[in-house]
């Protein structure tokens, strides 16, 4: 295996764009490394994103934020101005394991990882997070939900690297919410999870909405159907009913010893009322 | 033959040089390379936190830190934890309270226990296990740990004043 830490993006997408074999970004490893210990990966190239400057800040702009690959979730937490704007995105990346993987994860690494399960996914999928993705042929942006593929595959072409999750600047009486539902209280990986982007028009009705779901298929999913159940109401009860009748349809979850399908389907809407609750009422709604 | 990574560190707080395998782990080159064997491998995947070194401050498990990547960084290991042959007060807390049985964790929940202390000098009950959730031990069942950390924190606060 060989080991890189280019100090530019360009050197690193042509790093892994020359390379033969079979080639990973490192950039929390709190996956790959994992990966390589249980001898499920054995990469030939290692590129580690680090030491590329743009890479390790976040950047408060005109037009929202931009959260470099590199930054670790801990500094998200750490981050006022984008806790305030968008506590849920926050919230999740908070909730990935302890505080020893929260100095090293990022969220970047966590999308990039593909799995259905990763916390912070459907809390930016909510939230309208674009991936910033450079690789050989320059720079594009897709929005988040386009990168996983299904587990663990990603729809990231050969030499091109995730280097920047951006988020726009929240509407006014807007707000999210990201819930997940685990046996314990900490350091576990969702057996379902919601997150619940939210913004509010004249008298609290809801006038945009973006509702994501964790764990319940192959990929995190963003539910349109969801959006068409409580646009135009003040999410009342029949509005958060409806809400979680297009969840539980969305689902399609696997069976395993961490859920059942029907756990996860009727969780799935549970938790989607919640979070669209939490993210109504800091959108300002009552 | 293994192409070797040249890399200058700096060792709770002492300039330190080694040439490790590229895929090695940090915690393999302190205890295997430079003999600081306090850092223990307990799972070695990230979930038991015997490994707990800081990097740049931080609090990270080193069995998922690359020996490579402490390039021009600063790790602090369980062995720079007292000063002068004065035991950190979490130590003397951790004898005092009998935190400890086979202490086999024992160096990792110190090493996050000051992490803990060095951003939050006045925790609560539930944040201590909060920030030590990422440390298991099997004998203690927790509680005279988290006692210990709280009278550790105590004699921090009586100290910084």
């Amino acid at each position: 295996m060989r080991y890189a830490a280019p100090t530019t993006i360009k050197e690193a997408a042509g790093l892994l764009a020359k390379a033969k074999g079979s080639t990973f970004v490192l950039a929390g490893g709190t996956d790959l490394l994992v990966r390589m210990k249980g001898g499920f990966v054995e990469p030939d190239l290692v590129v580690d994103v680090k030491r590329i400057p743009a890479l390790q800040t976040v950047t408060k702009s005109a037009t929202g934020f931009r959260i470099g690959a590199a930054v670790p979730c801990a500094a998200l937490g750490e981050n006022t101005a984008l806790k305030k704007a968008w506590p849920g995105v926050v919230e999740a990346a908070n909730l990935i394991g302890s505080d020893q993987i929260q100095s090293r994860c990022t969220v970047a690494g966590n999308l990039c990882n593909a799995s259905p399960a990763a916390d912070s996914v459907p809390a930016m999928v909510a939230a309208g997070a674009k991936a910033v993705i450079v690789g050989p042929k320059g720079r594009r942006t897709v929005p988040v939900e386009d990168v996983p593929a299904g587990p663990g595959k990603t729809t990231l072409k050969k030499g091109e690297i995730v280097e920047a999750i951006t988020l726009p600047k929240p509407a006014p009486k807007s707000g999210d919410a990201y819930l997940r539902f685990i046996p314990r209280t900490e350091m576990d990986i969702a057996v379902v999870s919601a997150g619940v982007c939210l913004t509010l028009g004249p008298k609290g009705v809801v006038k945009k909405a973006r509702v994501a779901l964790g764990a319940v298929g192959p990929t995190v999913l963003l539910v349109p159907a969801a959006t068409d159940a409580i646009v135009g109401t003040t999410l009342d009860d029949e509005a958060l009913a409806k809400l979680a009748a297009a969840c539980e349809a969305a689902c399609k979850p696997i069976d395993d010893k961490r859920g059942t399908i029907e756990f996860r389907t009727e969780v799935a809407g549970v938790l989607a009322r919640r979070a669209a609750r939490i993210a109504y009422q800091r959108a300002g709604g009552e | 033959m293994m192409s070797g990574v040249h890399v200058s560190t700096t060792i709770n707080g002492d300039a330190v040089e080694y040439v490790c395998h590229p895929r090695e782990t940090l915690l393999e080159v302190l205890r295997n390379r430079l003999g600081l064997t306090g850092a223990k491998e307990g799972c070695g995947t990230g979930d038991c936190g015997a490994c707990s070194v800081t990097l740049d401050g931080r609090v990270v498990c080193s069995c998922l830190v690359l020996g490579a990547e402490a390039e021009g960084r600063s790790v602090g290991t369980i062995e720079g934890l007292s000063t002068d042959g004065q035991l950190h007060p979490l130590q003397t807390q951790f004898i005092k309270n009998a935190a400890l049985q086979c202490g086999v964790c024992t160096p990792g929940f110190l090493v996050a226990a000051k992490a803990l202390l060095d951003r939050n000098a006045d925790p609560t009950e539930e944040e201590i296990r909060y920030a030590l959730a990422g440390n298991l031990c099997r004998c203690t069942g927790y509680d005279k740990i988290v006692r210990a950390v709280s009278a550790a924190a105590k004699d921090v606060r009586k100290h910084q004043r």
